[in-house]
C-alpha cells in the first residue's frame, strides 16, 4: 500500500497532465466538463477515478482514448502512454493503440456488444485487426481467451450471439475482448455498476486476477466507494470536472481532506454500520462545500419501532405469481416462470419491510402482484382487512388509493408533457380526493413536504435532476395519503449523496405520517439503513425473513450469507472479496416445466420473528 | 422455421376469405354490370334474361356461396369484357408487366436510398444531409402521376430517349419505374438516415471504435446490418403502397399491367376480373411481408421463428 514512493522511480504507464475537455454547445460556445485533471498510473497499479454523475470521470476516460466526437469536443493538456503523447497522434496511429495498447470495458454489458455478430467474431476481430492473425488462428486464440475469463464450454459458445448471454457473462466477453492483445492499460468505465452484487464480486475478482497474470495497469472509473476500496491502489476524487483529492486509497478513506470527499464518504451506505441497533437511521449528511454536518442528525427515535401487536396494514399469504411460456403452432404451454412462489409476510403500520435479492428473484413481481398490476396465480393479499384478489375493478381502484408505488426510474415514470403540479394533482382528481380549488393548495403542501418549493408545480419534469424527480414521484405517491407505499428500487438509480437524501426523506415521512413501506432493493447497505424487517428472496421464494438486526447480524440461509459477503465493504483495510467466488455460475433461472411440482416450503424459526427456509 | 412459414401461410386463409367477402359485397353494392353491357335501349326482358344467365337475379348470399365454391376449385369466374375468357387468365397475362414495373421501382428505391441514407447520417446536419433531406421531402411530396408526366415530357418528348408509353421496348420500364419508385426511395432514405444515426450512437459502436476498428469497417461490419432491420420492415409495409401506386403509374404510361386492367375492369363492372385482381394483390402483399419476416430472422439472431 505504500507504493507511491516507488512510482516516482518507475516510468508511469499512463501520465495525464492538465487534461481539459470542452464540448461545443449549440450556440458554438465551449462548455468545459473536465478541467485540468492530472494523474499517473504506474505499472501493474490500479487507479480509481471516483465521482458522481456529471463529475467528468467518464469523459476523462473517453478523452484519453480520444473516443469523443472530434467536431464537437476539444481536448487540451497531455496524455502520455509509456512516454508517447496520445493527444497529438494522427488518427490512424491512435487506432492502432486502441484495443491494442489500451483497451476499454464499459458499464452496460447488455448494449456494449453488437447484437448481430457472434461473440467469437467480436473478440477475434481485435486479433485480426491488431495482430494480423488469420481467422483460424484468431478463432483458436479467442477460445483460449474465453476460457481464461471462465466462460464454460468456450469452444461451442464462440458462434453464439450476445442475447444468449447474461449480463455477467457479457461483461466477461467484454473483458476477453479487452485483454485479447495484452494491453498495457485497461480502462474500466463502471464495469460492474449494472451487475448484481454477487456477479459484481466475481467480475471484480476476475479483473484483479487477470491484472496480476498479465501485469496490466488499470484505470478504474466508478461512483461506488465500496468498489474503490476493494480494487484501487490510488484514488482520484472528481467533482464538477475537477480533481478535488488524490492519493493512496487507504489515506483517502482514513483522512479525507477535501469537504466533498468527506461528504461523499459519509453518504456511502456501509454494510454493518448499524450493528447493535434495531430501528432505521438517517444518513449523516455533510455539506460538500463546508465539510460540516448539514442537518440535524438525530436518528429516527426509538418510538418509531412499530407497536408489534397492531393490526397489519398489509398481509400477504402464500402469494404465487407464475407466467406461462407458450410456444409452437397452437401456442401450447411449454413451461412456467415461477416468478413468485408462496410468499407470505405482513407489514405493520409505520413499518418498513425490505424485499432484497438479485435480478430475477421475483422481488419486483411481488410488489406488482400486491397492487394487482400483474394478476397473481394464487394466495391472498389483504389490505386493511380486505382481500385485494377478490375485488372487482371498481373496488380495486378505490383500494389502490391506500397503496401507492414509487418506481426506479424517475425519468421514465413522469409524463414529460405534464407539469409537475398536474402530475401530483392527477391522482387526487381521479379519486375525487380534493376539489379543483383545494387541489392547488394540496399540491403546494405536498411539494413542501418533499423539500421542493411551491413554484416547482408550474415546471416540467425535464427541468429537474434525478433526485428532484424522485421527490416529485414521492409527492405524487403521498397525494392520496396512502397507508402503504411500495418503493421498487426507488433509490437505485440515484447518486450516493442524492440516494442518502431520499432515504432520509422517506424516513422523515414515515415518522410524521406513519406510512408503511415495502422497500424493494438489491442494495444491502441501503436496506440496512431503512428497514425494520428484511425478507431475502431467491428464485421467487423468501429464503429468510426477520428483524433487520437479526438477518444482518445473524444470517442463517446460505444465500443471505453469500449476498452479504458480496457487498464491497467501502473500507480498504478489510477487502472482503475472496478468490473463491470466481468460477461460480450465474443466478439460476426460475423457469420450470409444466409438470413441475413445487416442493413444500418449511421454515425454521431461529429467533423471534426470524424465519429461515429449510432444505 | 418451416413450421413458422406453414403457420403464417395458414393464417393467410382467413384474411383472404375476409377480402373476398368485402370485395364481393362492395362490388355488388356499386351497380349492375348488365345495364352497362346492354346499353340504354335494352328491354326489361333482355336485361332479366342476361341477369339470369349470370346468376345475378339470385340473393346475394347465394351468389357468394356459388362464387366461393367456384373459387375453391380454382375458378375465378369469367370476364364480361374479354369475351368470357377466364378472369384468372386475363389477370395473369398482365402480371409480368406489373411485376417488372414494381421490381424496377424497388431497384431504384434501394439504389437511391441506400447510399443517400448512409451519407446523410454520416454527414448529419451538414450539406450532404441537407441535400438528401431536401430531395427526399421533394420525392415524397410529388404525386407520382405528376412526376410521371414530367418524366415523359423531359425524357420522352424533349430528349426522345425513351418511349412515351407502352412496353414494347425492353428499356421502356425505366421511366415508369422511376415514377413509381421515387416516393419509396424518399421514404427509405429518411428512414435509413434516422436508423443509421440511432445505430451510430449505440454503445456497441463505441465498443467497436474502442477496439481500434477503422471508420469504414465500423460502418460496414457493425452499423449497416443493424440499421437495415427497420429498413427491411418498411419495405414490406410499403409493398401495398407500391401496388396502389402501380394503378396510377400504369395509367399515366399506358403500361399494360394489372393496374391499368383494374381501372378498365372497374369502369366496365367486370366483377370477376376486379375480384381476382384484389385477391391476387392481397396475396402478393402478404407473401412479401412473410418474405420480409423470414429475411429479418436471418439477419437478426434475436428473432427466432419456431
Amino acid at each position: 500500500m505504500s507504493a507511491p514512493a516507488k512510482d516516482l522511480v518507475e516510468t508511469p504507464v499512463l501520465a495525464v497532465e492538465g487534461l481539459s475537455t470542452a464540448f461545443r454547445q449549440q450556440d458554438g460556445s465551449l462548455r468545459t466538463v473536465v478541467e485540468d485533471v492530472s494523474f499517473t498510473i504506474g505499472p501493474r497499479r490500479t487507479l480509481a477515478v471516483v465521482g458522481e454523475s456529471g463529475s467528468g470521470k467518464s469523459v476523462t476516460a473517453l478523452s484519453i482514448m480520444r473516443l469523443l466526437p472530434g467536431r464537437k469536443s476539444r481536448i487540451g493538456g497531455s496524455v502520455r502512454l509509456n512516454g508517447e503523447e496520445l493527444t497529438t497522434l494522427p488518427m490512424d496511429a491512435m487506432r492502432r493503440i486502441r484495443g491494442n495498447d489500451v483497451a476499454m470495458i464499459f458499464q452496460e454489458p447488455m448494449t456494449s456488444l453488437n447484437p448481430l455478430l457472434t461473440i467469437g467474431y467480436q473478440i477475434a476481430e481485435v486479433l485480426i485487426r491488431h495482430r494480423g492473425m488469420s481467422f483460424a488462428a484468431a478463432r483458436a486464440e479467442t477460445v483460449r481467451l474465453l476460457e481464461k475469463v471462465r466462460i464454460p464450454e468456450a469452444r461451442s459458445r464462440f458462434d453464439e450471439y450476445p442475447h444468449r448471454f447474461s449480463g455477467g457473462m457479457r461483461q466477461r466477453v467484454m473483458i476477453a475482448m479487452a485483454l485479447a492483445c495484452r494491453p498495457k492499460l485497461l480502462i474500466a468505465d463502471e464495469p460492474t455498476t449494472a451487475l448484481d452484487v454477487t456477479i459484481q464480486a466475481q467480475t471484480l475478482d476476475l479483473i484483479k486476477s487477470l491484472q496480476d497474470e498479465e501485469g496490466m495497469s488499470v484505470l478504474f472509473i466508478t461512483h461506488d466507494m465500496g468498489v474503490v476500496a476493494e480494487v484501487a491502489d490510488e484514488t482520484v476524487v472528481m467533482y464538477q470536472g475537477k480533481t478535488v483529492e488524490m492519493g493512496a486509497t487507504a489515506d483517502i478513506f482514513a483522512n479525507p481532506r477535501h469537504p466533498y470527499t468527506r461528504a461523499l464518504l459519509s453518504a456511502v451506505p456501509k454494510l454493518g454500520s448499524m450493528k447493535g441497533t434495531s430501528a432505521p437511521s438517517r444518513f449523516p449528511l455533510i455539506d460538500p462545500a463546508t465539510g460540516r454536518q448539514r442537518e440535524n442528525q438525530s436518528p429516527v427515535p426509538a418510538d418509531s419501532e412499530m407497536r408489534p401487536r397492531a393490526q397489519p396494514v398489509l398481509e400477504v399469504k402464500n402469494l404465487t405469481t407464475r407466467f406461462p411460456i407458450r410456444k409452437g403452432l397452437f401456442g401450447g404451454l411449454r413451461g412456467r416462470v415461477h416468478a413468485v412462489e408462496s410468499v407470505s409476510f405482513s407489514v405493520q403500520p409505520g413499518e418498513t419491510l425490505s424485499l432484497v435479492g438479485e435480478s430475477g428473484c421475483g422481488k419486483s413481481t411481488t410488489g406488482r402482484s400486491i397492487l394487482r398490476l400483474v394478476d397473481p396465480t394464487a394466495g391472498s393479499v389483504t389490505v386493511d382487512g380486505k382481500d385485494i384478489r377478490a375485488m372487482k375493478p371498481a373496488e380495486l381502484r378505490r383500494a389502490r388509493r391506500g397503496m401507492q408505488m414509487i418506481f426506479q426510474d424517475p425519468f421514465a415514470s413522469l409524463d414529460p408533457r405534464a407539469t409537475v403540479g398536474s402530475a401530483i394533482a392527477e391522482p387526487m382528481l381521479t379519486h375525487g380526493a380534493a376539489s379543483r380549488s383545494g387541489v392547488r393548495q394540496r399540491v403546494v403542501e405536498l411539494l413542501h413536504r418533499v423539500g421542493l418549493s411551491a413554484e416547482t408545480a408550474q415546471r416540467f419534469p425535464h427541468e429537474f435532476s434525478g433526485g428532484q424527480r424522485q421527490r416529485i414521484c414521492i409527492a405524487r405517491a403521498l397525494a392520496l395519503e396512502p397507508k402503504i407505499i411500495i418503493a421498487d428500487e426507488a433509490v437505485s438509480a440515484l447518486d450516493v449523496s442524492i440516494k442518502a437524501q431520499i432515504v432520509n426523506l422517506m424516513l422523515d415521512l414515515q415518522q410524521s405520517l406513519g406510512i408503511a413501506y415495502v422497500f424493494i432493493s438489491h442494495d444491502m447497505a441501503v436496506v440496512e439503513r431503512i428497514s425494520h424487517r428484511v425478507a431475502v428472496m431467491y428464485l421467487g421464494r423468501i429464503v429468510e425473513i426477520g428483524p433487520r438486526a437479526a438477518v444482518f447480524e445473524n444470517p442463517q440461509h446460505p444465500y443471505t450469507r453469500k449476498l452479504l459477503a458480496a457487498v464491497p465493504a467501502a473500507d480498504p483495510s478489510r477487502r472482503t472479496m475472496r478468490r473463491a467466488s470466481g468460477t461460480e455460475a450465474d443466478i439460476p433461472s426460475a423457469i420450470r416445466p409444466v409438470d413441475y411440482r413445487v416442493p413444500e416450503l418449511a421454515f425454521r424459526e431461529v429467533g423471534e420473528g426470524h424465519l429461515v427456509l429449510q432444505g | 422455421m418451416i413450421g413458422y412459414v406453414v403457420r403464417r401461410v395458414l393464417q393467410m386463409i382467413p384474411v383472404l376469405f375476409g377480402i373476398t367477402l368485402v370485395v364481393f359485397v362492395l362490388l355488388r353494392a356499386s351497380g349492375d354490370p348488365v345495364s352497362l353491357m346492354l346499353g340504354e335501349e335494352a328491354s326489361e326482358a333482355q336485361i332479366a334474361q342476361l341477369r339470369e344467365a349470370y346468376g345475378l337475379d339470385r340473393p346475394l348470399y347465394e351468389q357468394y356461396a356459388v362464387y366461393m365454391g367456384d373459387l375453391l376449385t380454382g375458378d375465378f369466374g369469367r370476364s364480361i369484357r374479354y369475351n368470357n375468357q377466364p378472369a384468372l387468365e386475363v389477370v395473369l397475362e398482365r402480371l409480368p408487366a406489373t411485376a417488372s414495373l414494381a421490381a424496377m421501382a424497388l431497384v431504384y428505391a434501394i439504389l437511391i436510398s441506400l447510399p443517400a441514407g448512409i451519407i446523410a447520417a454520416l454527414y448529419r446536419r451538414r450539406i450532404p444531409d441537407q441535400i438528401a433531406s431536401f430531395l427526399s421531402v421533394l420525392g415524397q411530396a410529388m404525386p407520382n402521376f405528376w412526376l410521371g408526366i414530367m418524366l415523359i415530357l423531359v425524357f420522352a418528348i424533349w430528349f426522345g430517349w425513351f418511349p412515351v408509353s407502352g412496353r414494347e421496348d425492353a428499356y421502356a420500364v425505366v421511366l415508369p419505374g422511376l415514377a413509381l419508385g421515387a416516393s419509396l426511395a424518399a421514404v427509405l432514405t429518411r428512414l435509413l438516415r434516422s436508423s443509421m444515426i440511432e445505430v451510430l450512437s449505440q454503445d456497441y459502436i463505441r465498443t467497436a471504435r474502442a477496439k481500434g476498428i477503422g471508420p469504414t469497417a465500423v460502418m460496414l461490419r457493425h452499423a449497416i446490418r443493424n440499421a437495415l432491420l427497420s429498413y427491411l420492415t418498411v419495405i414490406g409495409l410499403e409493398a401495398s403502397s407500391l401496388m396502389a401506386g402501380a394503378v396510377v403509374t400504369e395509367q399515366v404510361f399506358a403500361w399494360p399491367g394489372i393496374g391499368l386492367l383494374a381501372i378498365q375492369a372497374i369502369n366496365s363492372r367486370d366483377m370477376a376480373v376486379v375480384q381476382t385482381i384484389v385477391i391476387l394483390a392481397a396475396l402478393i402483399v402478404m407473401l412479401v411481408n412473410l418474405l420480409v419476416d423470414v429475411l429479418y430472422s436471418l439477419i437478426d439472431p434475436r428473432i427466432q421463428h419456431v
